[in-house]
């Protein structure tokens, strides 16, 4: 068990009118949670690492739940999600990875179990590098009006020993999408696809 | 509504530990931002009325979001700043035309008070262009422990005949304040300097 040490968090919310086109009725709405955390295996190579996902779920859970208050406090307006995460200089990508089991099961434990898998992105990175986390519709990732993507970072982090967890949810699709494919009211909801 | 706004995005910074102590209770930034339509961009316009009332409205608005961010009542708040970026068809004027006449008196009308001189920054440039909004204490300008800045950016503003314009609010000071100068409990609050 290792304690997750947190510098600070930050959250964002983008309430997109239009971009050109007709004033959407119901505005666009996109949050990130954002957490900046030590990295406990900065510095040198740890074979076992594993065991971190499990003391990083309450955080996850913590940053998902931010998240729909941030939208207003009702879950059942998500409809998009994606997740990221940025590894300071001395640590790998791999401890990027860490984030996929804590950051998805959040998300899902908070929206009730949604199915399609949680998009995703990861690098190595130096303080205010940006992220541009990618974005799919919580039921079918086939979807294609809720193919998004949001750019966060932090001016800050992550320093050298830390690791800058990022959880998104939207609100809908793309405030002027129109580029045709599976829509949202076709949705099986079988196999987390279609 | 005078102004033309496509987007609206907030921004809450919580800092929890610094150089790895504890930061109790943590110190909060909150950035309300707005992307609006340049009515003068492209041209050069003399009279520059239409965005001073566009300031005042955004004055309250953006202070209303940031306030509401922190999740504190307008007269808890301790900083202030605000700041614009005007995209490449635009002049530095308009920045100073939103700003400066009119959009202050909401601010403080929001917050309750408000006797220093609200620091403010601005810049033309281009879409992710960085703000970096000066802050200072509301009722007191000499506060130092409430010297600070917030940094905001959005990938995709300003466009060309975009404003970006920005009110940053605190409800606290810098993280680990040691620099010395006045302190908040020293406020005599007649000047809005001391």
């Amino acid at each position: 068990m290792l304690e997750v040490v947190v510098r600070k968090k930050i959250t964002c919310v983008e309430e997109i009118f239009h971009e050109g086109g007709p004033v959407a009725e119901k505005p666009l709405r996109r949050a990130a949670a954002l957490a900046v955390i030590r990295n406990p295996f900065a510095g040198s190579y740890v074979a076992n690492i594993e065991g971190f996902m499990d003391d990083l779920k309450p955080l996850g859970f913590e940053m998902a739940r931010s998240l729909v208050s941030a939208l207003g406090g009702d879950a059942r307006v998500v409809e998009g999600y994606g997740k990221g995460a940025i590894v300071g200089s001395c640590g790998e990508l791999e401890h990027g990875a860490l984030w996929h089991v804590p950051g998805g099961y959040g998300m899902r434990e908070v929206l009730g179990g949604a199915k399609a898998i949680v998009a995703s992105t990861k690098k190595v990175g130096a303080p205010g590098s940006r992220l541009d986390i990618p974005i799919t519709h919580i039921n079918a990732s086939y979807v294609r009006s809720h193919f998004d993507a949001m750019e966060v970072g932090v001016n800050d982090a992550p320093r050298a020993d830390e690791i800058l967890l990022v959880l998104v949810m939207t609100t809908g699709p793309r405030v002027h999408a129109r580029v045709g494919g599976l829509k949202a009211s076709e949705i099986k909801g079988e196999d987390g696809l279609r | 509504m005078k102004a033309k706004i496509r987007k609206i995005a907030t921004f809450v910074e919580e800092t929890q530990r610094e150089m790895d102590r504890e930061i109790a209770p943590p110190t909060r930034k909150a950035a309300a931002v707005a992307v609006i339509e340049n009515p003068c961009a492209g041209k050069y316009v003399e009279d520059l009325a239409e965005l001073m009332a566009i300031g005042e409205e955004l004055g309250e608005l953006l202070t209303e979001r940031a306030v509401a961010a922190l999740g504190i009542a307008g007269p808890s708040a301790e900083s202030y700043g605000k700041a614009a970026a005007v995209g490449e068809n635009g002049e530095l004027e308009h920045a100073a035309a939103i700003l400066h006449p009119k959009l202050g008196t909401p601010v403080r009308r929001v917050l309750g008070k408000g006797a220093a001189l609200i620091p403010s920054s601005k810049k033309r440039g281009g879409l992710g262009v960085v703000l970096d909004i000066p802050l200072g204490h509301k009722d007191a300008a000499f506060v130092r422990s409430h010297f600070d800045g917030m940094e905001v950016r959005l990938n995709d503003a300003p466009r060309a005949n975009e404003i970006m314009v920005a009110v940053a609010v605190t409800d606290s000071g810098r993280p680990l304040p040691r620099v010395g100068g006045l302190t908040k409990d020293q406020i005599k609050g007649e000047d809005g300097l001391r």
